[in-house]
């Protein structure tokens, strides 16, 4: 394996992380919310509360981790993604800080503040959106680099079904990812009214996020065909998530098995995502970047590996400890401690 | 109201959000320190006191952790929105110091989260104390390796330029470049003074209005005494910072102290103004003061501003910043050393007789807290326009790093808002949840009396 390659598998796994952590993280925010507004907030806060607390800090490290890394490992992507995303970057940063500080005005200042818990609901779906025009600018077309000028080309960005349907399946995928991991963690907190109620939600959200899934697929044939292709070549790693998807369903739908549930939907995800990053390659941003030419020097790149692999040293026992605090002790997620 | 100009708007807009952002970080990296110590005795003396101490501040740290957190991602990410050229070439030669801060920040919102959340959880209290270390370890590693990005940015170095192209790159040089040493004690060691102080500053203050409870007394003895260690090495460091910029960067050490002419025997300028045509009027000199900051001995030769072409001289208003942060750094370790000395029941103290509990000492602390984060800003408005016109020092222009965006003015009006309101809002959250849960409710609900084993100070 290259080093180009090594760097962007890298990078491109914290992504993932992000992706799953975040959406469990947004779409409890969205849940969290709806139901204050519908009064079933003594139903689910609870729940939603236990499993937030502890971690909400850390969702935010994989999406910093993630940009500082693509950073380190392909630095021209900063000159081109940052020259074009000025706007849409600024976006999700104002919509990130008033998510991740009114987080924590609502959790450890002012308790009953229903303004508050609006914003960091609202925002949670407004984040994943504007995240996403980087993925659907990533494809070309979207961008002209005409010398020493870059432009994000806003109509085109606007006006093209392939954009909006991304943004429509990024909050569906949200709303369905969050619902079955909390639908999970509710039934090991032995809270059946929590349990009922937010399988409810995950069945209702899986629905669109699958029809999203096929829409955007074929979509995408009009958008970039290199892409299309790419991906028809690796089907079956579709096919994989597909079936992932149905048994995740069939199996909240039977009430059985609920974290095995869960962990196919993360199987879902983590083969559509990672076909869909292998079908990319070698672009960054079509057709203008690879990761060969915007790589790193050698001694940089090393360096990184290290002191990624020195890290992970560090952050996975620390993360296993997290988890065993606050996920699987039962008598803490039952709320006895 | 200013012509449209995306480098300055960029650095105007990079400023807010440092400077925005440095107030929660300095408060980050120092108040776990504080939080420590504050365990530490509260099990070493078996005195709840202190422990409740550590707890009300990490419950007040949250919400400081919280801002700084989202004020850092969006420093991350502006930094390559605003300055794509320049995190191109710094990419290739300081990635690794921004991708192991980011390990640091990850490591220490891991232990954040377990310590928040385990409070009664375990039986030993010493567990829930060594919590806190990588809190701790994580917050001044995070300034740690930051820093030496910023330091890398003054004094870059471990790589060549050949034909514009970066070649020889060493990640480890341009991380220990010549400015990492003074720069990361310097920042460290001041983040550690200003948190003793904010929170002294709120014991103080307490104690002014009237409350007589002896946990303040405590909790302003403890900062108080962390603060003049904090206040004397920062003085140390600060005469070794001095001496790096005589070696190093020698037009920002004449900008701060407006020396034109390269002499030995040169003398320190204290405040005053500056004419246009470039006299100083109303100034203190000292004799020699500058030839010894920068080498130690008087007859140590000061390269003077004539020797730069004129467009690569920093503002020359930086002078004050600078005048200004030393002024307030000689402040801080003057309270802190009268509060401690006044506070010292030694037989051979001339001054224990003295009440440091006296309403004009309080006064002076309260003072402090805000002075202590004005330092800050000052330092680093000093550092960083000190070194203008250069975004890597003699590599590249500010001009040069910055984006050709059309839309940044927009964003600095938007960003400015968002800061306010995250501002108002951190204020207003910070006081209603320490006026509706005051100490002594707190104290009573958990059956701690009123004194502990320590004896009361009384006043």
């Amino acid at each position: 394996m290259t080093y180009e390659l090594l760097g962007i598998t890298v990078l491109w796994t914290f992504l993932f992380g992000y992706l799953i952590v975040a959406s469990i993280d947004f779409g409890a925010g969205f849940y969290s919310y709806y139901s204050k507004a519908t009064n079933k907030a003594h139903i689910i806060h609870n729940i939603v509360q236990r499993y937030l607390s502890p971690v909400w800090e850390v969702t935010n490290v994989f999406l910093v981790f993630f940009l500082i890394g693509i950073i380190g490992f392909f630095p021209d992507t900063a000159y081109y993604y940052g020259t074009a995303l000025l706007i849409p970057g600024s976006i999700a940063i104002i919509l990130l800080a008033i998510r991740g500080s009114y987080y924590a005005f609502s959790t450890y200042g002012a308790k009953d503040s229903h303004f508050f818990s609006f914003l960091y609901g609202a925002t949670g779906l407004l984040i994943p959106a504007s995240l996403t025009v980087v993925l659907t600018v990533s494809l070309g077309g979207y961008i002209v680099v005409d010398n020493d000028q870059i432009q994000l080309l806003y109509g085109e960005l606007f006006g093209s079904a392939y954009s909006w349907s991304v943004v429509i399946l990024a909050i569906v995928s949200v709303l369905f990812i969050s619902a079955s991991f909390l639908t999970y963690y509710a039934a090991r907190a032995n809270d059946n009214r929590a349990l009922e109620l937010l399988r409810k939600y995950t069945i209702t959200w899986s629905f669109p996020t699958i029809i999203m899934g096929i829409v955007v697929f074929l979509l995408l044939s009009k958008r970039n065909i290199t892409q299309f292709e790419n991906m028809l070549d690796i089907g079956w790693v579709f096919a994989v998530s597909f079936i992932a998807f149905v048994a995740a369903v069939v199996l909240i739908w039977k009430r059985q098995r609920y974290g095995t549930a869960f962990t196919l939907v993360v199987i879902q995800y983590f083969t559509a995502f990672f076909g869909y990053g292998v079908a990319h390659l070698p672009y960054l941003l079509y057709p203008h970047l690879t990761i060969y030419d915007g790589f790193t020097n050698e001694s940089m790149a090393i360096a990184l590996i290290i002191a990624f692999v020195a890290g992970l040293f560090l952050l996975i026992p620390s993360l296993y400890l997290l988890l065993r605090l606050f996920l699987f002790d039962a008598d803490y997620v039952q709320g006895n401690k | 109201m200013f012509e449209y100009d995306p480098v300055l708007f960029s650095r105007i807009l990079t400023y807010v959000t440092l400077g925005f952002h440095v107030i929660f970080a300095t408060l980050g990296v120092g108040v776990p320190l504080m939080i420590a110590i504050a365990e530490w005795m509260g099990i070493k003396r078996g005195d709840p006191h202190y422990t409740l101490m550590a707890r009300r501040w990490a419950r007040g740290f949250v919400i400081t952790v919280a801002v700084g957190v989202v004020t850092g991602t969006a420093i991350a990410l502006q930094l390559a929105l605003l300055w794509p050229n320049f995190m191109q070439a710094a990419g290739h030669t300081i990635g690794l110091p921004m991708f192991m801060e980011t390990f640091a920040f990850f490591f220490e919102a891991i232990f954040l989260g377990i310590y928040l959340y385990t409070w009664d959880r375990f039986k030993s209290k010493m567990k829930h104390f060594l919590l806190v270390i990588p809190i701790v370890i994580g917050a001044t590693a995070s300034a740690f390796f930051i820093t030496s990005v910023n330091s890398f940015m003054n004094a870059p170095q471990g790589f060549n330029i050949v034909d514009g192209v970066l070649t020889d790159v060493s990640p480890l040089a341009a991380m220990f470049n010549a400015a990492t040493p003074t720069k990361i004690s310097h920042v460290i060691i001041t983040c550690y003074l200003t948190a003793a102080f904010i929170l002294g500053m709120i014991a103080a203050y307490k104690i002014l209005r009237g409350n007589k409870h002896v946990y303040h007394k405590k909790a302003l003895h403890m900062t108080m005494v962390s603060a003049l260690v904090f206040a004397v090495a920062t003085a140390a460091i600060g005469d070794l910072s001095g001496k790096y910029l005589h070696e190093y960067q020698p037009e920002k050490l004449a900008a701060a102290e407006w020396h034109f002419e390269t002499e030995t025997e040169a003398p320190l300028i204290l405040g005053g103004i500056l004419t246009e045509d470039n006299e100083v009027e109303y100034a203190l000199e000292i004799p020699f003061a500058l030839s010894i900051l920068a080498g130690g001995t008087p007859d140590t030769e000061v390269i003077g501003l004539n020797e730069y072409p004129e467009d690569e001289l920093p503002p020359l208003w930086v002078h004050y910043f600078f005048d200004a942060m030393v002024f307030i750094g000689m402040y801080l370790a003057a309270v802190s050393a009268l509060f401690v000395l006044f506070n010292w029941q030694n037989r051979r103290n001339p001054l224990r007789k003295l009440n440091p509990f006296k309403s004009w000492m309080l006064r002076l602390i309260v003072l402090g807290g805000p002075l202590s984060m004005f330092a800050i800003q000052f330092g680093w408005i000093f550092a960083e326009v000190g070194r203008q016109p250069w975004i890597l020092h003699s590599v590249m222009t500010t001009a040069e790093g910055a984006t050709t965006s059309d839309h940044v003015d927009i964003m600095l009006w938007i960003f400015i808002l968002l800061y306010a309101v995250l501002g108002v809002t951190s204020y207003l959250v910070l006081r209603k949840m320490f006026l509706h849960n005051p100490v002594e409710h707190e104290l009573e609900r958990r059956g701690i009396p009123y004194h502990t084993v320590e004896k009361d100070v009384e006043s």
